[in-house]
């Protein structure tokens, strides 16, 4: 696809549903219903400013700590538990029951444990943030090809070094798979975990706006989570892009032939 | 039928390169138990090319893999230059019949061919020297950069070849590597397993189960019973050491060993083989 063809099916609908939405809205003088332009000022106004370094900012450098932490505990936990058969029969069933468990309902519990910080908000984002990762570590682990693996010992790969060029780059997929799940889920708590006792971040913000009726405000707050979702997909294609070229390319070929 | 003696009869040197001593393998499966392999016995010599070939399911690979350490075995030894094998030794490399799964995916054919190399903390200057030769000799010197999935079925068993012998083995393994490519890029590569091991002098055991491909490669053919298996017959493969496709294959002699195999085969279709039989009929080769 042409570059300017991408950029076309890109921004496409978005633009046609805010005509659209535009169309439907005008003349309405319902107070709940936001129109695009106002919208787009008061988005303006709201967040740009000393709001994005107070509000934004902050939620955001958490949301990043959090998912990093998330990714990585994911990831080392998975190949510690996938590699190690005694391990995983022991702990799969725990971790179905924790990863059933809805990250929300611990707010209140990791308030009381680790007190009403930025480390509780993190950990919240952690809790939830991290089963995507794990669990499809684990099982891509387990499912290592039998024939690589034979390839490897043969060689006396092992410990470290089969870790390094074997299992992580054959768990990639799986671990890139559970990582987008995980941003999602990341965003979310990231807000959730504003929303209690908290006195800063987008969470707290949009609250704040709905409980005052500042309804545009508060629509706006909306579409500035879209954006950072938004963001978060694409630097997520641009990774997964470089990391699993690999496996794209190989994919491409096997569904040729 | 005029087949020159086996080698049973010749002396069999001190410290044979590879030692298999009354192997067995028995599977354990739900209900019961599988023997697939009863009990092998043989050597190969220093520098031998001996290929082993017996009908689909006699236990050909479960063998490799015993050999291998990859895996174990119910009963029996295998010695690698009179030590023990109980895991995968050093000095032995495998080629496998699935190339595609054998390759990394992520990794280029250079780094893949120096991937155990590097494993084996060989300087850099070295292990880039050990690529280049393996790659030339296996005529791929121009795609190092390349993945192994943009390369033919063929020319990826060439890279699997590359990483053998880059390692520079004692031994190398083949499970039928050539099972899976087709019959020209065979021919090729069977070609290059004999220039290979002229080359470099390493000890070779080839599993197959192509009749042709055997008597054209080997200078043993060792013949397996269906499973469970034991050795149906060793047989020395007369052939001048120069081969090639064409006139190796119009010989005289290669149809006269061929159809020898072709038959031991089909006889070790038709059930396990007592030891009574194989003693008479090899008194009658006599």
């Amino acid at each position: 696809m042409s570059p300017l063809k991408r950029v076309t099916y890109f921004v496409g609908l978005p633009i046609l549903l805010i005509v659209l939405w535009y169309a439907l809205s005008f003349g309405s003088t319902n107070f709940f219903v936001p129109k695009p332009i106002e919208l787009a000022q008061t988005l303006w106004t709201t967040w740009i400013g000393d709001r994005f370094f107070d509000d934004v900012l902050p939620s955001l450098g958490r949301l990043a700590v959090g998912l990093f932490f998330a990714i990585a505990l994911g990831i080392v936990l998975g190949l510690l538990i996938g590699s190690t058969r005694w391990l995983r029969n022991l702990l799969e069933p725990l971790l179905e029951f924790f990863r059933a468990i809805p990250p929300p309902v611990l707010v209140p519990l990791l308030m009381l444990l680790i007190g009403v910080n930025d480390s509780m908000k993190v950990a919240v984002i952690i809790s939830g943030a991290i089963w995507p990762v794990l669990l499809n570590t684990v099982e891509g682990v387990r499912a290592v090809d039998s024939v690589l693996n034979d390839s490897c010992r043969s060689y006396g790969i092992a410990g470290f070094a089969r870790i390094r060029y074997f299992v992580l780059p054959a768990v990639t997929p799986q671990i890139m798979a559970g990582v987008r799940q995980s941003l999602s889920i990341g965003l979310i708590l990231m807000v959730i975990s504003e929303m209690f006792a908290s006195s800063s971040g987008l969470g707290f913000t949009i609250v704040q706006f709905q409980r005052n009726f500042a309804i545009p405000e508060m629509w706006s707050g909306i579409v500035v989570l879209g954006l950072i979702g938004l963001g978060l997909a694409i630097i997520f294609q641009f990774v997964e892009r470089r990391v699993l070229h690999w496996y794209h390319g190989l994919k491409e070929i096997t569904h040729d032939s | 039928m005029t087949v020159s003696e086996t080698t049973m009869n010749q002396p069999v040197q001190a410290v044979p390169m590879l030692s298999v001593r009354g192997l067995q393998k028995i599977y354990k499966v739900p209900g019961g138990e599988v023997e697939a392999v009863r009990d092998l016995t043989f050597d190969l010599a220093e520098g031998e090319l001996v290929c082993l070939v017996g009908p689909s399911g006699s236990g050909k690979t479960t063998l490799l893999k015993c050999i291998s350490g990859l895996m174990e075995q119910t009963s029996g030894t295998v010695e690698l230059n009179g030590s023990k094998v109980t895991g995968p030794p050093k000095s032995m490399a495998v080629v496998f019949q699935e190339y595609g799964r054998s390759l990394f995916p992520w990794m280029t054919v250079r780094a893949n061919v120096e991937l155990p190399l590097k494993n084996q903390k060989v300087p850099k200057n070295e292990r880039a020297a050990l690529v280049d030769a393996a790659l030339k000799s296996v005529g791929l010197d121009h795609v190092p950069k390349s993945y192994p999935w943009q390369l033919s079925g063929g020319m990826q068993q060439r890279v699997a070849i590359a990483r053998a012998v880059a390692y520079r083995p004692q031994v190398l393994l083949m499970d039928e590597p050539f099972a899976a490519v087709d019959a020209q890029t065979r021919a090729d590569l069977e070609d290059l397993i004999r220039t290979i091991w002229k080359q470099l002098g390493v000890t070779i055991l080839f599993v197959t189960h192509d009749i042709d491909e055997s008597v054209y490669l080997g200078e043993r053919v060792i013949v397996l019973s269906s499973s469970p298996t034991v050795v149906q017959e060793d047989l020395k493969i007369d052939l001048p050491a120069e081969r090639d496709q064409l006139n190796t294959r119009a010989l005289p002699r290669f149809m006269e060993l061929r159809s020898h195999v072709y038959a031991e085969i089909q006889r070790a279709k038709l059930g396990p083989v007592t030891e009574q039989i194989t003693a008479q009929r090899r008194a009658s080769l006599k």
